[in-house]
């Protein structure tokens, strides 16, 4: 399976990634190489086995916690990094019209 | 003595004799990074002036009693962990000047326990890479160079070469680091110093800027193993904040490195001899089993048959995961923003993750994002994980028969900055013994053990059971008894 022009535009477009011409070219060949390498996978007997979840060489639960608020009213420390805000808002381009 | 030639365990019992004060020993690893920082680049971020009045502070508690585990050790911050009030750049443009407004359970684990944060040390951009080549801050130079050509500037490994790079050259007197594929075992074994990666769940991952979650896992980079199991101790440990840390007690590491390795049945997998592998690399991994089997070990031949398929599952998982960890950053809530004056949101969207990360990560992002696209997620990501699970139960059968395995840690020494960087699946095959255990969830530690033909160190793995941190601890203990390492770098303090 090789990736054509169009797939990566696509894929860039999903992930949001803005790309000129030149890119898509490099991308499409790198991304050819090491999905073919990748490719190998295909070859493992894996009938019947159930996929890895999660990192823990151990089965474990998620553990629960009380449905309670434990921590908030903190917008000042969290908007501090913001690149544009509005007041208690963070500021964005007009989304709506 | 020099200040900066003491361990951690050394400085410890230096500072409770009052023969040094923290204050002293940070002002010498201050006095070091100055004069060797500006080649090595090890540091993003000196804080110089917090950390002597943190050693200051370290000094007070002391002369009250009221001394912690590492009560005025001064260490380097792998620049992943957030640190309160302290610029978090993950060696990426995106994340700007963000300061993070809290501190990683991890580095909080070591200020509650007395630490000096010298700073926050250089690595791949979010740890996506083999080394240290990838940041925006520039290239981390390894300190050791080759005795016939010691003008080439090699590399230090990745994607914690700047934790490596600096205990190596004594601009810290350990640091911590985070392996998602090798990312501490490999730079150690480049370096010459010892790294663990604890079992996955040991550490809480609650505050380090997160790569391939299920993947990721913080541990220390130190001169002995000894000082490894020090400050592991101190950074592990429950943590409510994040749901996979595990709910076990800590135990004793240090006290474990003095175990005895007698009657411990050591495994030797058929699969990590591999087509290619430097004869120097085989010879010293025959040299450390045998100094295993004269300490009284029995040295166990076995298979983990999917051994080969590690790598390209790891490079499904690990980009699948970071695709989504890494969508976060978006040019809104925190970091860079890049966007021209009429710009709408996707627009913003699209320019700043353009702009904001390197080549290495934008390709990353791109495979995550196609495996995990309609129509690929089962061909691509569920095959993966159960490729993954394979992975899994072949060290759980070997368990059955052995205790721990040892295996090369690199399979080669630390190369020259400009090669190796056009091909990135080249570059993904440092990774080729670490990253197994990454995708199994286990302990593994890189230990130093001899030098190449060039006057590189040379690394040997220790890989444990799940929570078996003390068995990999007494075999590394043992492996840098008998290899008795003191080679030093050409650069260091």
């Amino acid at each position: 399976m090789s990736l054509d022009a169009a797939t990566v535009r696509r894929v860039a477009n999903l992930a949001r990634l803005r790309l000129d011409e030149t890119e898509v070219e490099k991308l499409r060949s790198e991304l050819n190489g090491i999905l073919g390498w990748i490719e190998q996978l295909q070859a493992v007997d894996t009938e019947g086995v159930e996929p890895m979840a999660g990192g823990s060489p151990v089965p474990v639960a998620l553990p629960w916690r009380q449905d309670a608020v434990t921590d908030g009213g903190q917008a000042d420390a969290i908007l501090r990094n913001a690149p544009d805000r509005e007041g208690e808002y963070f500021g964005v381009p007009k989304v709506v019209e | 003595m020099r200040p900066t030639d003491y361990t951690i365990a050394e400085g410890l019992r230096a500072l409770d004799k009052r023969e040094i004060s923290s204050v002293e020993l940070t002002q010498a690893y201050v006095e070091a990074i100055e004069t060797h920082n500006p080649r090595l680049n090890a540091y993003i971020t000196v804080t110089a002036q917090q950390a002597l009045e943190e050693a200051r502070a370290s000094d007070a508690r002391r002369a009250e009693g009221k001394s912690g585990a590492l009560e005025g050790i001064p260490l380097g911050i792998k620049d992943l962990f957030c640190t309160a009030g302290t610029r978090t750049t993950a060696a990426s443009r995106i994340l700007g000047e963000f300061v993070p407004p809290y501190e990683s359970s991890v580095s909080g684990n070591l200020r509650r326990d007395g630490a000096v944060f010298l700073g926050k040390l250089n690595l791949d951009e979010f740890a996506m890479g083999s080394a240290n080549t990838t940041s925006a801050f520039g290239p981390v130079e390894n300190p050791w160079s080759r005795a016939n050509d010691p003008a080439k500037r090699l590399v230090p490994g990745g994607s914690s070469g700047g934790s490596a790079a600096a205990v190596a050259a004594r601009l810290a007197m350990g640091a911590t680091a985070t392996d998602t594929g090798g990312s501490i075992r490999q730079p150690a074994a480049f370096c010459g110093v010892t790294g663990i990666k604890p079992t996955y769940g040991r550490c809480s991952r609650w505050g380090v800027v997160a790569f391939a979650s299920s993947l990721d896992q913080a541990g220390p980079i130190a001169r002995n193993v000894e000082d490894c199991a020090i400050l592991l101790r101190s950074m592990s440990g429950f943590d409510p904040k994040d749901s996979t840390s595990a709910d076990l007690p800590v135990p004793d590491f240090a006290a474990a490195c003095g175990r005895s390795v007698k009657g411990l049945r050591i495994g030797v997998p058929a699969e990590y001899t591999m087509p290619g592998l430097a004869p120097e690399i085989d010879a010293l991994w025959q040299q450390g089993l045998a100094w295993l089997k004269d300490a009284g070990a029995e040295i166990v031949p076995i298979s983990l048959p999917h051994t080969k398929y590690a790598l390209p599952t790891y490079y499904v998982v690990a980009p699948a995961e970071a695709s989504s960890n890494l969508a976060r950053y978006d040019g809104v809530r925190f970091g860079t923003r890049t966007a021209e004056r009429d710009s709408d949101l996707r627009d913003l969207y699209e320019r700043t993750r353009a702009a904001g990360f390197g080549a290495e990560v934008r390709r990353r992002i791109m495979i995550g994002t196609y495996v995990l696209s309609a129509g690929y997620y089962d061909a691509y990501y569920l095959k993966a994980q159960k490729v993954r699970a394979l992975i899994a139960r072949d060290f759980a059968e070997a368990w059955d028969k052995v205790d721990a395995i040892v295996t090369p840690a690199t399979p080669s020494s630390a190369f020259p900055m400009d090669e190796r960087q056009d091909d990135p699946v080249t570059m993904y095959l440092n990774d080729v013994f670490t990253v197994t255990a990454n995708l199994a969830g286990l302990p593994g530690l890189a230990v130093p053990a001899g030098l190449d033909a060039q006057g590189l160190p040379l690394g040997l793995q220790v890989i444990g059971k799940a929570f078996d941190e003390e068995t990999v601890f007494a075999v590394g203990a043992a492996l840098e008894r008998a290899a008795n390492f003191t080679a030093t770098p050409q650069v260091r303090a």
